[in-house]
C-alpha cells in the first residue's frame, strides 16, 4: 500500500509522512487551509505556495515549506506532486508514487472552474481517495453564470427596496467566490472582519478580488445604502447584523439545495454555491483518474461506496475526521472565525 | 401554474408576515376565480386526495433519473421529503407548458380512476412539462403534502385585503364543509347565502398558555375559571332540525358520536355550543380518561359495546348561537348565564352537560385547586375574562389555559432517526428506555422539545457513535439522558414496557446526569398506578 489509514490520518510508510492528519505528527502534507485539513500542532508542514499564506494566517508561526503545483519532490522512497483541486485558492490534490504505483488524495475538490481557484486537474492513478461531501444525486449545481445572475438580481432588488443584502459565506473560499461572482457596480461590498482578514492575505499574494470594506465599530451604515454584506454564516444569526437595519439574508452553500436546510437556517434566500464537486463532478473526476480502487471520505460515504461498487470499482469507506463542510458541523467548527477575528 | 409557483416561491423566500400577506393579496387580485378558490382550499388544508402511491412515484422518478431504486431511497432519507427528492433527481423539463393551477389539480384528481400505465405516462409527461418551482408544487400536490408557511389566519388576512371584506367575516365564510367542487369563489367569498350551509361552524376561539404567574392577569373578580378537560374540543350545531358536530381541526365528526343526536330532543333549534367531547362514566358521573375516548376516535361507526362502555357527552362551556342569532360579540359572563339557563333543567340522560365554573376569590386559592386537577380528570384550568367576546382564533389576552406541569421521567436514548421537513438530515426522533434490573426497556419515542442547536449537537454525536443501522434508524450507546415530559400514562398491551404515554416530549437534555441515575420501569408502573 502506498498509503495507509491510521489513527492520526492518511499515512505514507515509504515517505514517513501524513496527508491532512487530524492528530499532531512529525511531517504533514496539507491539501488546503480549511481547519479540518490544516490542523495545528505538526512539526513540519508542506503545502502549495498559494495555500501557504492562509495557513500561516490561521495557524501562526509554523514550520511550513512551500511547493509549486506540478513540482516533483522526493520524500524518503516516495515521489510527491501537488495538483490543483479547484476548491479554494492554493488547494491541491496530492499525488504519491512509490515503485510505479500511484495514489492520489483529493482533499476537497470542485471540478468546474470558477474565477477564483486554480482549475481542477484530473490526475491518473491506481487508487483515489476522494471526498464525497455532496455524494448523492440530488446535488446538482447550476452554471456560475446562472448563479451570478441570481445573486445580482437579489442584490439589486434589495438595493431598490432600500435594504442591505447580507450573505453568509465561509471566510476562506466561499466569501471570495461570491465576490468574484457579483457585479461590483451594483454597490459597495462590506465584509465581516473574518472575511476581510482572508481577503487581505489573498490580495497580498496576488489573487484578484473586487474592492471591499471591512465593517468595524465605526462603520456608518447610512453611508452605504444597498451594500452587499459578506459574513461567515454564524455571524448572520447573531447580533452582528443588527446595526444594518432592514436586511435581506442569504446563505451561499451547496446545502441550500435542500429546502429543509435553508428553512432551518432561517435565511430568506439560499444560493446553491459550493466549492465542492456535485454528484456529476464526483463521478466524472473518479472516472478520469482511471483508478480501480476508490476510497470515500467525508460525506455520504456508505451510500457513495455502494454506488461505486455497483459501477464496478473496488470501493471502500475510510473513516476520517474531516468535516469541513459537513452539514451543520461547518457553522460551528471548521470555519468559525478565531477569537481575534471576531472583533469588528 | 406559473403564477401560483411564483407565489409559492415568494412565500417560501420570506420570513416576514407583511411580505407574505402582500404577495398573497396581489395573487388573489389577479388570479382566475377557479385558481383563487383552489388556492384558498389548499391553504386551508383542503388538499386533493393522493391518487398515486408514494412507492410508484419513487419508482418512476428513479427510472426517469436512470438511477437504482435504492439510491433514490437513500437520497430520500437525506432530503426528508418525497416531492422534493423527486424534484431534485428528475432531469429538468424539456417542454414548457402553461396550464392553470386548477387544470393541474383536475388532472391529478382524474388519475384516481386511471389504469396504472396511464398514471405513469401522465406523471412522466407532467414532470417533463413543469419548470422549476412548478414541478415542486405539482409533486407536493400529488403526494398530498402541500403545505406552505402560511397559516389560515394569514391567508384570511390577505384575502380580506384583496376583497375589502372584514377578516372575521371571511374567517366564518371559510369554515365548514365546502370543497372546490361544492362551491364557487363567488358564492363562497363574495356573496354567500347564510342559509346555504346549515352545518357551517364558527371559527373556534383559542387560548394561550399562562406564562408565569396568573397574578399578572389582574383582579380575580374579572375572571371565570373552568376545568380544562382532556378530551376533544367540539362545536355542536343544532339548526334546521338536524345536528352537526365539528372538531377543532374543522373535521366533521357527527357520525363518530351518535349519542349527540339526542341533543335535538332537549335543546331548541338554532343553538350552537362550544365544549369538550368526553367519554363519560355514567355510574360515577365523572369523565373517563382520554384513553377511553381514544377508542372512539378514528372509527366511522361505533360498535354497541363501545357505546355502552364509553358513551360520549359534550361538556358545554360556551354559547355561540341562541335562537338562531350569533351571540359571539356579547360578554362571556352573559353568554355563560344564557348557557346555564339553557342547560339548567336537562335530565341526566341528556348528552350535553354544563361544564361547571370553578369558584375562587384569589389566585393563590385557585393555584391550590389547579394542583388537584388530575383528581378531577382535568389537565388544568381555563381562565376566561368575564367581559370578553368569543374571539376568532388565537387572540392573546382574554382566554388562558393554565395547565398542570407535565409528569416527568429521566430516560436514556437508545435509537435515533432523522426528522423530516426543516429537520431533515438532523437526528430528531429518539427512542428512550428506562432501567429494569440490568436491562433497558424501551418505553416511548419523542421528537420535539429541543432547540435546533441541541439537535445539531446530538446529531453530531449520533453520527460519531452509531453502533448499528437499521435503515434510517441508528442504534446508539445508552449514554445520553433526557428528561421526558408527558401529559398522561396508560396501560398498553402493544408495547413491551406495558405502558403508553400521552404527548411525550423532551423537556431537557440532562448532560449532567449519568445513565446510572435514570428512572426505572418500576417507577413507570408506579406512575401508571397513580395517574393511569
Ligand atoms: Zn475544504
Ligand atoms: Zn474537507
Amino acid at each position: 500500500m502506498v498509503l495507509e489509514f491510521k489513527d492520526e490520518g492518511i499515512y505514507c510508510p515509504s515517505g514517513d509522512f501524513y496527508i491532512d492528519p487530524w492528530r499532531p505528527v512529525e511531517r504533514a502534507l496539507i491539501t488546503h487551509g480549511h481547519a479540518d485539513h490544516a490542523r495545528w500542532g505538526h512539526r513540519y508542514y508542506l503545502a502549495t505556495e498559494a495555500a501557504g499564506p492562509v495557513m500561516r494566517h490561521r495557524l501562526g508561526d509554523i514550520a511550513l515549506d512551500g511547493i509549486a503545483f506540478g513540482e516533483k519532490r522526493q520524500i524518503g522512497d516516495a515521489i510527491v506532486t501537488f495538483h490543483p483541486a479547484g476548491h479554494v485558492p492554493g488547494s491541491a490534490q496530492i499525488r504519491v508514487e512509490h515503485r510505479g504505483e500511484v495514489w492520489v488524495v483529493s482533499g476537497d475538490y470542485k471540478t468546474v472552474a470558477d474565477r477564483l481557484s486554480e482549475p481542477f486537474e484530473p490526475v491518473r492513478c491506481h487508487a483515489f481517495i476522494t471526498e464525497c461531501t455532496f455524494g448523492l444525486p440530488v446535488f446538482d449545481w447550476e452554471d456560475d453564470a446562472i448563479l451570478s445572475a441570481q445573486l445580482n438580481t437579489w442584490w439589486q432588488t434589495c438595493r431598490d427596496n432600500g435594504q442591505h443584502a447580507a450573505i453568509g459565506a465561509y471566510s476562506l473560499g466561499k466569501a471570495q467566490r461570491v465576490m468574484t461572482m457579483v457585479d461590483p457596480s451594483i454597490g459597495p461590498i462590506l465584509t465581516h472582519g473574518a472575511v476581510e482578514n482572508t481577503n487581505e492575505v489573498l490580495r497580498a499574494q496576488g489573487v484578484p478580488l473586487p474592492a471591499s470594506v471591512r465593517v468595524t465599530r465605526d462603520t456608518d451604515v447610512k453611508a452605504t445604502p444597498g451594500a452587499l454584506i459578506i459574513a461567515p454564516p454564524s455571524a448572520l444569526a447573531g447580533s452582528w447584523l443588527r446595526k444594518f437595519g432592514s436586511v435581506s439574508t442569504g446563505i451561499a452553500s451547496g446545502w441550500m439545495r435542500l429546502r429543509g436546510v435553508r428553512r432551518r437556517r432561517a435565511a430568506e434566500r439560499g444560493f446553491v454555491i459550493s466549492d465542492h464537486a456535485d454528484w456529476r463532478g464526483l463521478n466524472d473526476a473518479i472516472r478520469e483518474t482511471g483508478a480501480e480502487r476508490v476510497f470515500a471520505t467525508h460525506g455520504y460515504t456508505a451510500t457513495f461506496k455502494d454506488w461505486l461498487t455497483e459501477q464496478g470499482y473496488d470501493a471502500a469507506v475510510v473513516e476520517t475526521e474531516y468535516e469541513g463542510d459537513a452539514l451543520d458541523a461547518a457553522d460551528t467548527d471548521a470555519d468559525a472565525p478565531t477569537e481575534a477575528e471576531t472583533v469588528t | 401554474m406559473k403564477d401560483f409557483a411564483n407565489l409559492f416561491t415568494t412565500l417560501d423566500q420570506t420570513t416576514k408576515t407583511t411580505a407574505k400577506t402582500a404577495a398573497l393579496s396581489a395573487y388573489f387580485k389577479q388570479a382566475a376565480p377557479e385558481d383563487r378558490l383552489w388556492t384558498i382550499a389548499l391553504l386551508s388544508g383542503r388538499r386533493p386526495k393522493r391518487t398515486v402511491t408514494a412507492t410508484r412515484l419513487a419508482e418512476w422518478a428513479a427510472e426517469r433519473a436512470s438511477l437504482p431504486d435504492w439510491l433514490f431511497r437513500a437520497s430520500y432519507d437525506v432530503v426528508g421529503d418525497l416531492a422534493e427528492t423527486i424534484h431534485l433527481m428528475v432531469p429538468p423539463a424539456a417542454q414548457s407548458v402553461d396550464r392553470s393551477l386548477s387544470a393541474w389539480v383536475a388532472e391529478i384528481r382524474a388519475l384516481a380512476t386511471a389504469e396504472e400505465a396511464d398514471k405513469r405516462s401522465a406523471i412522466l409527461s407532467a414532470w417533463d412539462q413543469l419548470e422549476g418551482a412548478e414541478r415542486f408544487v405539482f409533486n407536493k400536490l400529488i403526494t398530498g403534502g402541500f403545505r406552505v408557511g402560511v397559516s389560515q389566519k394569514l391567508m384570511t388576512r390577505a384575502l380580506a385585503s384583496a376583497t375589502d371584506i372584514p377578516e372575521a367575516e371571511l374567517a366564518h365564510r371559510l369554515m365548514g364543509n365546502w370543497t372546490p367542487d361544492t362551491t364557487t369563489y363567488e358564492s363562497l367569498i363574495l356573496a354567500p347565502d347564510p342559509a346555504a350551509d346549515q352545518s357551517r361552524p364558527y371559527p373556534f376561539c383559542l387560548a394561550h398558555g399562562v406564562d408565569g404567574d396568573p397574578d399578572d392577569l389582574g383582579p380575580p373578580e374579572e375572571w371565570l375559571a373552568e376545568w380544562k378537560w382532556d378530551g376533544i374540543r367540539g362545536q355542536l350545531i343544532l339548526r334546521g332540525g338536524t345536528h352537526h358536530l365539528w372538531s377543532r381541526g374543522e373535521e366533521l365528526i357527527t357520525h363518530r358520536f351518535p349519542e349527540l343526536a339526542r341533543a335535538l330532543d332537549f335543546l331548541p333549534d338554532g343553538t350552537v355550543l362550544d365544549g369538550e367531547i368526553l367519554a363519560w362514566d355514567p355510574e360515577k358521573q365523572v369523565p373517563q380518561s382520554f384513553a377511553a375516548l381514544q377508542k372512539r376516535i378514528g372509527r366511522k361507526t361505533v360498535p354497541k359495546k363501545l357505546l355502552a362502555e364509553a358513551p360520549a357527552v359534550l361538556r358545554a362551556y360556551d354559547l355561540l348561537e341562541a335562537e338562531g342569532v350569533d351571540v359571539r360579540a356579547r360578554p362571556f359572563a352573559e353568554r355563560r348565564a344564557m348557557l346555564e339557563t339553557l342547560l339548567a333543567d336537562l335530565p341526566p340522560e341528556a348528552p350535553v352537560h354544563l361544564s361547571p365554573v370553578v369558584p375562587f376569590t384569589d389566585w393563590a386559592t385557585l393555584a391550590d385547586v389547579r394542583a388537584g386537577a388530575r383528581d378531577a380528570q382535568a389537565e388544568g384550568l381555563m381562565l376566561k375574562r368575564r367581559s370578553s367576546p368569543y374571539h376568532v382564533g388565537r387572540k392573546k389576552g382574554d382566554w388562558w389555559k393554565w395547565k398542570l406541569e407535565p409528569l416527568t421521567i429521566d430516560a436514556v436514548m437508545i435509537y435515533a432517526q432523522a426528522g423530516h421537513g426543516r429537520r431533515a438530515n438532523l437526528y430528531t426522533d429518539f427512542t428512550f428506555a428506562v432501567a429494569k434490573d440490568n436491562e433497558l426497556v424501551p418505553f416511548t419515542k419523542a421528537y420535539s422539545g429541543l432547540t435546533d442547536a441541541e439537535f445539531r449537537k446530538i446529531t453530531a454525536w449520533v453520527r460519531k457513535n452509531t453502533l448499528a443501522r437499521f435503515g434510517p434508524v441508528r442504534q446508539v450507546p445508552p449514554e445520553q439522558v433526557f428528561e421526558i415530559g408527558f401529559e398522561g400514562i396508560q396501560r398498553s398491551t402493544r408495547h413491551k414496557s406495558g405502558i403508553a404515554l400521552r404527548f411525550p416530549r423532551m423537556l431537557r437534555w440532562r448532560q449532567d446526569k449519568p445513565v446510572s441515575e435514570i428512572n426505572t420501569h418500576a417507577d413507570l408502573l408506579e406512575m401508571l398506578e397513580t395517574y393511569g
